[in-house]
C-alpha cells in the first residue's frame, strides 16, 4: 500500500495511505485525547475531542475521520486547538452530576481525566440538566443516564455483536439518550448482559452492579484471567481488593463470540468458607452426616483404620 | 552522634553549640522544640540571633572563634564549685588533674573578657548543665569550621566527661552533620588517612588484608592529603591529574580564586557531576552521574544510622550511576571492577569493615541499622561509649584559647561569618534549580547590624561590596540585628555571591578544616 | 500499669488504663472513621465521627477523647452511630466544593473515603458556602480554605511537630476558619513550609502545590528512600509518573516520622532539571563536546594512566563525594588506592 508523509506537530510522520490523522499521531507517540473513539469500533466523530489543527482545513477537523494526506501538516495541541477541547469539557460538564465523590468510575473515568489534564475545574455554563431516574432494573448492570456524554460507544458495541442491537439512540436534541425498544428499562429488554457497553463506557453511566460500593477504582488490583466456562476462551479481570476477589469484569470478548454472563458468575463460590454438610434422610428426616456417610464409604474407611499400624 | 536524633527530644538541658539547628538541620530542630516544650533548659552559643537562639533560655552571644575560653569557663566553675561527677570522672575517665590544672584560670570574669558573656551567665549555665539529669551538647561547623576546631571538640568533650553525660541515653556529644552522606563517605575510607571503618592506612595488617581482598599485592602506606591540601598542591604543580566526584569545591572551599587557579593549571582534570557546575566548567571531561532518584544505595546519617536509597526512575539520558562509572574508569586502566548490584558492594563493604559488618541489604530492606553492627544478628548501637569508651578511659584533653587567624583591623574591621538558610543547601547545585525554593527565596544578601551599617551610611536594600585580602563579591545588605555589631553573615549558596572568595585558608593542624567561621572583611557601600 | 476490659461489639478487649475507647477499638482491629484524630497530635474530639454507642452515657460520645472504663459496653456501628456518622458527613458536603472531578486529592482524600464509606451521595442540605479566594501566592503549598473541615490537625502539627505556631483558629461560628496571625497568606507570615500541615491534612484544603498539580493520587508510584539534602537523614517517599519524579510525601521515617523541611518535601525538581547533564562531555579547545561513554572513559584512564606512569602516583588526587552512597565512595576510595596508587583521596567533610 502507498505511503504519505505528513508533519505532526513538527514530526514527519509516515503512515500507508487511508490512516487517519488520529492513528498516524498515536503511532508516533502524540497523545490527542479522545472519548467517543474506540479502534474496534472507529470512525464516528461524535465527541469532537480529538479535533485538531490543520492549516488550510476550514475549522478543526475531528482526527479520527479525517484521513491523511501527503504534505498535510498537523497541530494537535494549538492555542485553538486546546482553548475547543476546554470548551467541549466545559460543556459536557455543564450536563454532567459532579458526584465524583462516590462515582463508582471516579479515578477510571475520562471525562475527569481530560478535565484534571485541560484544567477545567467546574462548568461555566448553567441550564437546564438533565434528571433521568437510575435503572438498575437487573442485577448486573447500573444504567445513569445523567452521566452519558452520547459518545455512542454502547451503542456501537451492542451493534457489532450478531443478533443483538438492544439499544440506540432515543428521542431528540437536549432529550436525547440512549434507550432499549420502546425505552424499557433493561431488565425488560432483550440485554443478556454481556457488558461489553459497560466495558467501553468512558464515563459512569455504565457501571457493574455487584461491585458497587466495593470499593474504589485506585484500590483494585487487576488481573486477567482466562474463562473456563466453555471453548472461546474470552478473557475476563479479576478485580482484587485488599488480596479478595470482589467483582469480575468484561475484557476482550473470545473471537468468535460474545462474552456471556456465565463468565462472571459464581463469584461467591470462592469464598464458601466451609462447604455445607451432606444430609442423609433418615426416618424421613435430613440429619447432617460426615461426608464418608453421605458417599457410603463408612466401611472402608473403617477398614483403613484397621489396617493402619498393622505390620 | 554519641546519641540518637530521637533522643534530644527527651534532654533535660541542651547546649547548642554553633549550631543553626533549625535552619540547616530543620528535623533535627524539632527535636530540641520539642525538648523545650517538655520542659528541658536550651543554651545556645551562636554569635548569631537565630531562630533557635531565639527559643533559648539563655543565648551566649559569644565573639567569633572564643569557644575555647567559653567551655574551659563552664569547665572551671563545674571544678570549683564541685558539680563534678565524681564517680564518672573517677571510673570511667583519666586526665583529670591535667584539666583541672588548665581550667584553672579560666574564670568566669576571666572569660567574660575573652567572649563578651558575663560572669553570672557563664556560672548559670554550667551550673544548669552539670546538675541537669540528661544533658546533652549539640554541635556544628560553628564550632569546627575554626583553626582550633579540633580543640574546640576536646573542650566539648572535656565538658561531658566532667558530668558524665555521655554513654547514656538522651545527652552525649552530638554532631550534627552538614550532608545527607558525609558520615558514610568517611565511613568508606573516602579520607587520606584510613581505610574503611576508620581502619588505618599505616598499620601493616589493615593494608594486607585489604590488597588481600582487593586482589593486589600492596596497597599505598603513606597517607594521602586532604582537600584543602591537593588544592595547594595542585597549585604548586605537584598534583598534575584530579578525579572529583560530585562535590563542588570552587563555591565550597575557601579562598575560591585560589582554587580556581589550582584546578586550572592540573593537566588533566575529571569532574563527575549532576551538573556543570563551577568545577566542572574547569574539567577537561565531564561525566554524566544519576542523581538519588536514579540508583540504589544507602546513605549513612549523622547518628550513624545506614539507610537504603531506591532507585525510583531510570538515569536521565545517559547518565550512569557513579558507582557503575567508578566501575568503567577502572576497568579501562586495567583493574576489572564488576557488581551486579550495589549490594554486592555492601557485602564486600561488610567483609572488610568490622562496624559494618552486619549490615547487608537484606536487613535494610526491613529497618535501618545503627553503627557499629559487627554480626548479621547485632541489632546495631545507637548509643556509643556505654560502660565504657572505645579507648578505655576517657581522656581528659586540656586545651587553650588561640584567637582566630584573622581578626579585624582597621583596613578589614569587620568579622565575616558564613553559613546556610533554611531554603537552601551547599553550594545550591541543586536548590537553585528545583522549580520552587529558588522562586520564593532567590537572591542572597548580607546581614548586617544597624550600628554599622549607620557608620558606613549603608541602608536596607543598598548594593555593597565586601571585601577581604583574598577577594570580593558585591550582595545587596540586609540590616538587621540579629548579627551582632562588627559581624557580617552570609550564606555560601549563591554562585554570584561566592562568598568563599573572601574566606580564609587558615586551617587546624589536625583535622585540616580551614576557618570559614572568622575572617577579616570590609564593606563598601556601591554608589 | 492496670488493665481494664470493655466490651467492643460484643468482644472482650483488654487495654492498659487510660486508653480511649478509639484506641482500644483499633487494638482489637475494630474500624471506627476519624477525621480530626492523629496518633501523634493531641486528642482534639472535634470532628465527631468517631462516635460510638456506649451503653448508660447520655448521647453519643467522641470515643477519641473518651477513656475505657472497665465493664464498659461499646457499639461502634450501631444505627444510631451510622445515622449520626452520615449526619456529620452531609453537613461537611453541605459546605465542601464538589469538585473531586479535578482535585488534586481526590482518591487519598478521607472525607470522601467515609462518605463512599457511608453512601452519602450527596450533602442533602442547602444553605450558605464559602467563598475563599484560593491562596497560590507560594511556590510550595495551595491553601485552599472552602475544602477546610477545620479539623485543626494542621494547627496541631504545627505546634506540636513543627513548633511553629503560625497557624490557628480565626474568627466565629460559620466564619471560623483557619489562618496565619493577622489572616495573612502563609508567605506574608513566619511560615517555613515544612509542609507538614499538608501531610496531615485528610482533605484537599492544603496541597503540595507541584505535586497535586501534576498527577492524580491513583498514578503514582511511591518509592521509600532517604533525603539526599543535610545529615538528618529523613526517609520520604518519591511519588513516581510515567518514568518522573513528581513529588514527595511522607511516610513513618524512622529518624523523622512524617515531618519534612521545605528541602527535602519540595526541593525535588533539580532531578528533572533541564541543566542535568546527559552525556559525557570531553573540552576541546576550551569547548565541551559531547562525546560516548567509551571516547570518555578511554580517555580518562589513558591520562590518569600517563600521568601515574610519567609522575608516579603521588601527582593524582581525588575528591569523593559526601553526596553519593556509602557503596560510591567504597568504590572511589578502592579505586584510588588500587588503581592510582595513591592515599590522596578526600572529600569535603570539612565544609
Amino acid at each position: 500500500m502507498a505511503n504519505v508523509t505528513l508533519t505532526i506537530d513538527g514530526q514527519k510522520v509516515t503512515v500507508p495511505a487511508g490512516t487517519t490523522v488520529l492513528d498516524a499521531a498515536r503511532s508516533a507517540g502524540i497523545f490527542i485525547p479522545t472519548l467517543c473513539h474506540d479502534p474496534a469500533i472507529p470512525g464516528f466523530g461524535a465527541c469532537r475531542l480529538c479535533i485538531v489543527e490543520i492549516p488550510g482545513m476550514r475549522n478543526l477537523p475531528a482526527s479520527c475521520v479525517t484521513t491523511v494526506a501527503e504534505g498535510m501538516v498537523v497541530h494537535t495541541a494549538s492555542e485553538a486547538v486546546i482553548e475547543a477541547r476546554r470548551t467541549i469539557i466545559d460543556l459536557l460538564l455543564a450536563n454532567h452530576p459532579q458526584d465524583c465523590l462516590t462515582c463508582e468510575k471516579n479515578g477510571d473515568c475520562r471525562l475527569q481525566d481530560y478535565a484534571f489534564m485541560y484544567g477545567v475545574r467546574q462548568t461555566s455554563f448553567h441550564g437546564e440538566r438533565k434528571n433521568h431516574p437510575l435503572d438498575d432494573s437487573n442485577p448486573y448492570i447500573i444504567r445513569d443516564q445523567n452521566k452519558c456524554i452520547l459518545c455512542g460507544k454502547c451503542v456501537r458495541t451492542c451493534q457489532a455483536v450478531p443478533g443483538r442491537s438492544v439499544i440506540d439512540f432515543g428521542y431528540r436534541g437536549f432529550n436525547t439518550r440512549v434507550v432499549t425498544a420502546m425505552d424499557v428499562p433493561l431488565g425488560e429488554s432483550d440485554c443478556v448482559y454481556c457488558a461489553r457497553c459497560v466495558a467501553v463506557c468512558p464515563v459512569g453511566a455504565l457501571t457493574y452492579k455487584p461491585m458497587a460500593g466495593k470499593g474504589r477504582t485506585w484500590e483494585m488490583q487487576k488481573k486477567s484471567v482466562t474463562c473456563t466456562f466453555c471453548e472461546s476462551g474470552c478473557t475476563f479481570e479479576l478485580n482484587i481488593r485488599d488480596g479478595k476477589v470482589i467483582g469480575i469484569t468484561a475484557k476482550e470478548p473470545g473471537p468468535g463470540r460474545p462474552l456471556c454472563l456465565k463468565g462472571r458468575l459464581g463469584l461467591e463460590l470462592l469464598y464458601v468458607e466451609k462447604p455445607m454438610t451432606p444430609m442423609l434422610k433418615k426416618d424421613g428426616q435430613f440429619v447432617p452426616v460426615s461426608w464418608a456417610e453421605a458417599l457410603g464409604l463408612e466401611g472402608l474407611v473403617d477398614r483403613m483404620k484397621e489396617v493402619e499400624g498393622q505390620p | 552522634m554519641t546519641n540518637p536524633i530521637g533522643d534530644i527530644g527527651g534532654a533535660d538541658f541542651i547546649l547548642a553549640i554553633g549550631t543553626n539547628t533549625t535552619e540547616s538541620h530543620p528535623v533535627i530542630g524539632l527535636q530540641v522544640k520539642k525538648a523545650v516544650r517538655n520542659g528541658a533548659t536550651l543554651v545556645v552559643v551562636d554569635p548569631r540571633r537565630t531562630e533557635v537562639a531565639g527559643l533559648a533560655h539563655h543565648h551566649l552571644q559569644l565573639k567569633s572563634g572564643t569557644d575555647i575560653a567559653l567551655l574551659n569557663g563552664l569547665a572551671n566553675v563545674i571544678i570549683s564549685e564541685g558539680l563534678v561527677n565524681k564517680e564518672f570522672v573517677d571510673t570511667r575517665t583519666e586526665g583529670f588533674e591535667a584539666l583541672k590544672e588548665a581550667v584553672a584560670k579560666y574564670t568566669p570574669e576571666y572569660v567574660a573578657e575573652i567572649t563578651g558573656i558575663s560572669p553570672g551567665v557563664i556560672r548559670e549555665v554550667a551550673r544548669g548543665y552539670a546538675t541537669a539529669k540528661n544533658a546533652t551538647i549539640l554541635y556544628t561547623m560553628g564550632l569546627t569550621q575554626h583553626i582550633c576546631g579540633t580543640d574546640n571538640v576536646l573542650a566539648v568533650a572535656n565538658l561531658a566527661m566532667l558530668c558524665g553525660h555521655i554513654g547514656k541515653p538522651n545527652s552525649g556529644v552530638n554532631p550534627l552533620r552538614g550532608q545527607n552522606n558525609v558520615q558514610g563517605a568517611c565511613d568508606m575510607g573516602a579520607l587520606p588517612n584510613v581505610l574503611t571503618g576508620y581502619q588505618s592506612v599505616t598499620l601493616e595488617d589493615v593494608r594486607s588484608r585489604f590488597a588481600a581482598a582487593w586482589g593486589v599485592s600492596e596497597l599505598p602506606a603513606k597517607p594521602g592529603l586532604t582537600v584543602g591540601e591537593m588544592i595547594e598542591a595542585a597549585a604548586r604543580g605537584e598534583i598534575k591529574g584530579m578525579y572529583i566526584m560530585g562535590e563542588n569545591p570552587v563555591l565550597s572551599d575557601p579562598d575560591a580564586d585560589h582554587v580556581i587557579h589550582a584546578l586550572e593549571k592540573l593537566d588533566f582534570l575529571v569532574v563527575q557531576d549532576i551538573f556543570m557546575t563551577e568545577t566542572a566548567r574547569l574539567a577537561d571531561v565531564v561525566l554524566p552521574a544519576a542523581s538519588f532518584a536514579e540508583k540504589d544505595g544507602t546513605f549513612t546519617n549523622t547518628e550513624r544510622r545506614v539507610q537504603r536509597v531506591r532507585k525510583a526512575i531510570e538515569p536521565l539520558g545517559e547518565a550512569k550511576p557513579d558507582w557503575q562509572i567508578i566501575c568503567l574508569v577502572a576497568t579501562a586502566m586495567g583493574y576489572p571492577m564488576q557488581y551486579g548490584s550495589p549490594a554486592e558492594i555492601m557485602e564486600e563493604i561488610a567483609r572488610l569493615t568490622p562496624s559494618y559488618g552486619g549490615i547487608s541489604y537484606q536487613r535494610l530492606e526491613s529497618r535501618s541499622l545503627v553503627w557499629p553492627c559487627p554480626a548479621p544478628d547485632h541489632p546495631g548501637t545507637p548509643i556509643l561509649h556505654v560502660g565504657k569508651f572505645a579507648r578505655g578511659l576517657g581522656k581528659f584533653h586540656p586545651v587553650e584559647y588561640v584567637p582566630p587567624a584573622e581578626l579585624p583591623d582597621e583596613e578589614y574591621p569587620l568579622i565575616l561569618n558564613t553559613g546556610r538558610r533554611h531554603f537552601h543547601y551547599h553550594t545550591g547545585t541543586m536548590t537553585l534549580r528545583t522549580g520552587a525554593l529558588e522562586e520564593y527565596y532567590g537572591r542572597e544578601h548580607l546581614e548586617i547590624n544597624p550600628a554599622d551599617a549607620r557608620s558606613l551610611g549603608i541602608a536596607d536594600g543598598d548594593r555593597v561590596r565586601v571585601v577581604s585580602r583574598r577577594g570580593q563579591v558585591e550582595v545587596t545588605a540586609r540590616v538587621v540585628d540579629t548579627v551582632p555589631p562588627g559581624v557580617v553573615f552570609t550564606s555560601f549558596h549563591f554562585p554570584e555571591v561566592a562568598i568563599n572568595k573572601l574566606t580564609n585558608t587558615a586551617r587546624d593542624p589536625v583535622a585540616r578544616i580551614p576557618e570559614l567561621k572568622v575572617c577579616a572583611v570590609r564593606v563598601e557601600k556601591i554608589a | 500499669m492496670a488493665e481494664v476490659t470493655l466490651t467492643i461489639d460484643g468482644r472482650q478487649v483488654t487495654v492498659p488504663a487510660g486508653t480511649t475507647v478509639l484506641d482500644a477499638a483499633r487494638s482489637a482491629g475494630i474500624f471506627i472513621p476519624t477525621l480530626c484524630h492523629d496518633p501523634e497530635l493531641t486528642p482534639w474530639g472535634g470532628c465527631r465521627l468517631c462516635v460510638v454507642e456506649i451503653e448508660g452515657m447520655r448521647n453519643l460520645p467522641a470515643s477519641c477523647v473518651t477513656t475505657a472504663t472497665n465493664g464498659m459496653v461499646v457499639h461502634t456501628a450501631s444505627p444510631a452511630v451510622v445515622e449520626a456518622r452520615k449526619t456529620i458527613i452531609e453537613l461537611l458536603l453541605a459546605n465542601h466544593p464538589e469538585d473531586c472531578l479535578t482535585c488534586g486529592r481526590n482518591g487519598d482524600c478521607r472525607l470522601q473515603d467515609y462518605a463512599y464509606l457511608y453512601g452519602v451521595r450527596e450533602a442533602g442540605f442547602v444553605g450558605e458556602r464559602h467563598h475563599y479566594p484560593l491562596e497560590e501566592d507560594n511556590p510550595f503549598i495551595i491553601r485552599d480554605l472552602n475544602k477546610c473541615i477545620l479539623c485543626g490537625k494542621c494547627v496541631r502539627a504545627c505546634a506540636e511537630i513543627q513548633g511553629k505556631n503560625v497557624v490557628d483558629f480565626a474568627y466565629r461560628g460559620f466564619n471560623t476558619k483557619i489562618t496565619p496571625a493577622m489572616d495573612t497568606s502563609l508567605s506574608g507570615s513566619d511560615c517555613v513550609f515544612c509542609g507538614n500541615c499538608v501531610a496531615v491534612c485528610p482533605v484537599g484544603a492544603l496541597q503540595e502545590k507541584g505535586l497535586r498539580a501534576a498527577a492524580r493520587t491513583w498514578e503514582v508510584k511511591k518509592v521509600r528512600t532517604t533525603c539526599p539534602y543535610c545529615g538528618t537523614g529523613c526517609t520520604f517517599d518519591l511519588n513516581v509518573k510515567d518514568g518522573r519524579v513528581v513529588g514527595v510525601t511522607s511516610c513513618d521515617g524512622e529518624v523523622n516520622g512524617r515531618a519534612l523541611c521545605v528541602k527535602g518535601r519540595f526541593g525535588y525538581g533539580f532531578i528533572h532539571h533541564p541543566d542535568r547533564l546527559t552525556k559525557p562531555l570531553i573540552k576541546r579547545s576550551g569547548v565541551f563536546e559531547e562525546a560516548s561513554w567509551e571516547e570518555a572513559i578511554n580517555l580518562v584512564a589513558e591520562k590518569l594512566g600517563s600521568i601515574k606512569k610519567e609522575y608516579g602516583s603521588a601527582a593524582l588526587g581525588v575528591l569523593s563525594s559526601a553526596r553519593c552512597t556509602n557503596e560510591e565512595n567504597y568504590l572511589m576510595s578502592k579505586f584510588t588506592r588500587v588503581v592510582l596508587g595513591t592515599n590522596n583521596i578526600d572529600h569535603c567533610a570539612r565544609l
